[in-house]
């Protein structure tokens, strides 16, 4: 009962800051006037008003909620699978593959396209291009977790992958033209404002269908919790489950690292939170609380990036570290005890 | 029962223990000792089905282990490893609802049968008042006996456990052997583990599987000191078996 009115209270402060996403950005617009342009009004004198909260906050704070949701989810299915609590997205290196599979996609074939000017045809593609990058290195890494049983093992693998990834995106980055490593750096930034109201049916759609696809692996994952033998014993199938982990972390993963760009220690942190904050490991609690606390920390990310009043924002990557190293601390010091 | 039918153990090309024969009858407490190495993890292995037999069959009741289902397996035979676990934040009550998985629906929500039955595994091996207890607290032999009683919620004719005294000091030895004893008479469950402690199991077991090199000689406690393979079974300089009281005597 307690665990429910935690988790009813984090869906309220979903809401409380979803609300405050629309009131507040970089530009100051009075919130009566907000509250009339969502209801259909115009304000007169002040089109461009309308304008920046239809087609900019809107779709921002829904991205943001859909990301935090999704990127909490990568994190705690793969801590879950690979039994390790420093698993993460971007500690594996899996956005490290999306993130080199989007380079060659924008900086080899795309050469000045620049990732603002896209196509719906061209984001599909960039999206394809990032799922298959982050397919492959959870195949890398789920025939590794074979061989390599110590954790430390497979973190240091991840951190191999990323480094290699970086510097073939490097060298990607020197051949290509400047345009293209400009939009290329902007989006490695990680960024919510990138996908337009065009842009978010596809987006909601892909995110939507890979949370629901997590949820349909509750059971599973609570068998997983006690290590592939148990859960075998216990009817589970685990190759079955495998592949559709890996398949629902490959479309998430992607998903937000085609849109949003590698946004790096939420997957990481947040699972840790939300345990914390729950005070339990069954994932019939804690998987919809990890995509409520993702979109609480999304949400607050993305006001803490309209902060500079003159319209320029901070990169979310800049927030998400101070956020997500000192859980990650936390987590090092008390397993160390 | 788990008739065991030439059953030859191991790894792909590497015979681990050849043939065996042998019989595991219902309702019995049986202790599987034998040396390091000797291939007492892969025999558990192979009959719990994580490992394929590179040769012979697995009967049980009448079925062959091959032609089970995993979802039909999980009915019949529940495991305890040795293997530590790593999970935090988990009450012994989510632990051993987790043995309920395989009676469970698409969700893996308990109805009202099934806490019945986590309640009554839970008390059965005594530990009720460790009901809301987080796990990560719990002795190595309150986490041992919570894990039993996820295989009893799990309710199987079969219980297989790998060296379950293994990390425990010496009176949670004797109450973990007497338990399974219990358990096995009361409950009629078929219960093989593999130990190292010979003398408990001596005293407590139905059965006795003595495996060596050679291969697997079973009998009742009585009926292998009787024809001497006990006696044989432990030939270390400085100790002998004393067959009237059933006793490694070490020599000093």
């Amino acid at each position: 009962m307690k665990q429910v009115s935690i988790l009813i209270a984090l869906a309220l402060t979903v809401a409380l800051l979803a609300v405050a996403n629309l009131l507040w950005g970089s530009l100051s617009i009075p919130i009566e006037d907000v509250w009339r342009i969502l209801c259909g009004e115009e304000i007169e004198g002040h089109a461009s008003w309308t304008y920046i909260i239809r087609q900019s906050r809107v779709p921002q704070m829904i991205t943001a909620i859909l990301c935090g949701a999704s990127l909490s989810t990568c994190g705690l299915m793969l801590q879950t699978t690979f039994r390790n609590p420093l698993a993460g997205p971007s500690i594996l290196g899996i956005d490290s593959g999306a993130n080199l599979a989007v380079a060659i996609v924008m900086l080899l074939l795309g050469g000045t396209v620049t990732l603002g000017s896209l196509s719906i045809a061209g984001y599909l593609l960039v999206v394809m291009a990032a799922m298959v990058g982050a397919l492959c290195i959870m195949m890398l890494l789920m025939l590794l977790s074979r061989i390599l049983h110590s954790k430390v093992m497979l973190l240091i693998t991840g951190v191999i992958i990323s480094y290699v990834t970086g510097s073939i995106i490097q060298l990607l980055n020197y051949t290509a033209t400047e345009e293209g490593v400009h939009s290329f750096i902007l989006w490695g930034m990680g960024n919510f404002s990138n996908v337009s109201m065009d842009r978010l049916p596809l987006f909601s759609l892909l995110i939507l269908i890979g949370l629901f696809m997590a949820l349909l692996m509750i059971k599973p994952l609570d068998a997983l919790l006690l290590g592939d033998r148990y859960a075998q014993n216990l009817g589970i199938r685990i190759q079955r489950v495998r592949q559709g982990l890996l398949l629902i972390t490959g479309i998430l993963t992607a998903t937000t690292t085609a849109f949003c760009g590698p946004i790096s220690f939420l997957g990481l942190a947040v699972p840790h939170i939300a345990r914390l904050t729950l005070g339990t490991s069954i994932h019939r609690v804690l998987l919809p609380g990890a995509m409520l606390m993702g979109a609480i920390l999304t949400l607050i990310c993305n006001l803490l990036s309209t902060l500079p009043r003159n319209g320029s924002l901070i990169p979310i990557n800049v927030i998400t570290p101070i956020i997500g190293s000192p859980v990650i601390l936390y987590v090092i010091l008390k397993r160390d005890k | 029962m788990i008739e065991l039918k030439n059953l030859t153990t191991g790894y792909g090309e590497h015979i681990v223990a050849l043939s065996i024969n042998s019989i595991i009858p219902e309702g019995n407490l049986i202790s599987l000792l034998g040396p390091n190495g000797v291939g007492k993890s892969t025999l558990l292995r192979t009959l719990c089905a994580f490992q394929p037999a590179i040769s012979g069959d697995i009967i049980i009741n009448g079925t062959s282990l091959q032609e089970l289902t995993q979802a039909q397996l999980s009915r019949i035979i529940s495991v305890v490893l040795t293997e530590r676990l790593d999970v935090r934040a988990m009450t012994v009550h989510n632990l051993v609802s987790l043995g309920r998985s395989p009676y469970t629906g698409f969700w893996g929500r308990l109805d009202e049968e099934d806490e019945r039955q986590v309640s009554q595994a839970i008390d059965q091996v005594g530990i009720s008042e460790l009901y809301e207890r987080e796990i990560g607290t719990l002795s190595d032999g309150e986490l041992q006996k919570a894990m039993i009683a996820k295989a009893l919620a799990q309710q199987t004719p079969i219980i297989l456990l790998d060296e379950p005294t293994a990390f425990l000091d010496f009176p949670s030895k004797v109450e973990m052997m007497r338990m399974l004893h219990r358990l096995a008479h009361e409950m009629n469950k078929t219960i093989f583990l593999s130990t190292h402690d010979v003398e408990m199991a001596l005293q407590l077991s139905d059965q006795l599987w003595l495996m060596t090199a050679e291969g697997v000689h079973s009998g009742t406690p009585d009926e292998l000191t009787a024809d001497g393979s006990l006696a044989d079974f432990i030939h270390i300089e400085g100790i002998h078996f004393d067959s009237e009281r059933k006793l490694f005597i070490i020599e000093h």
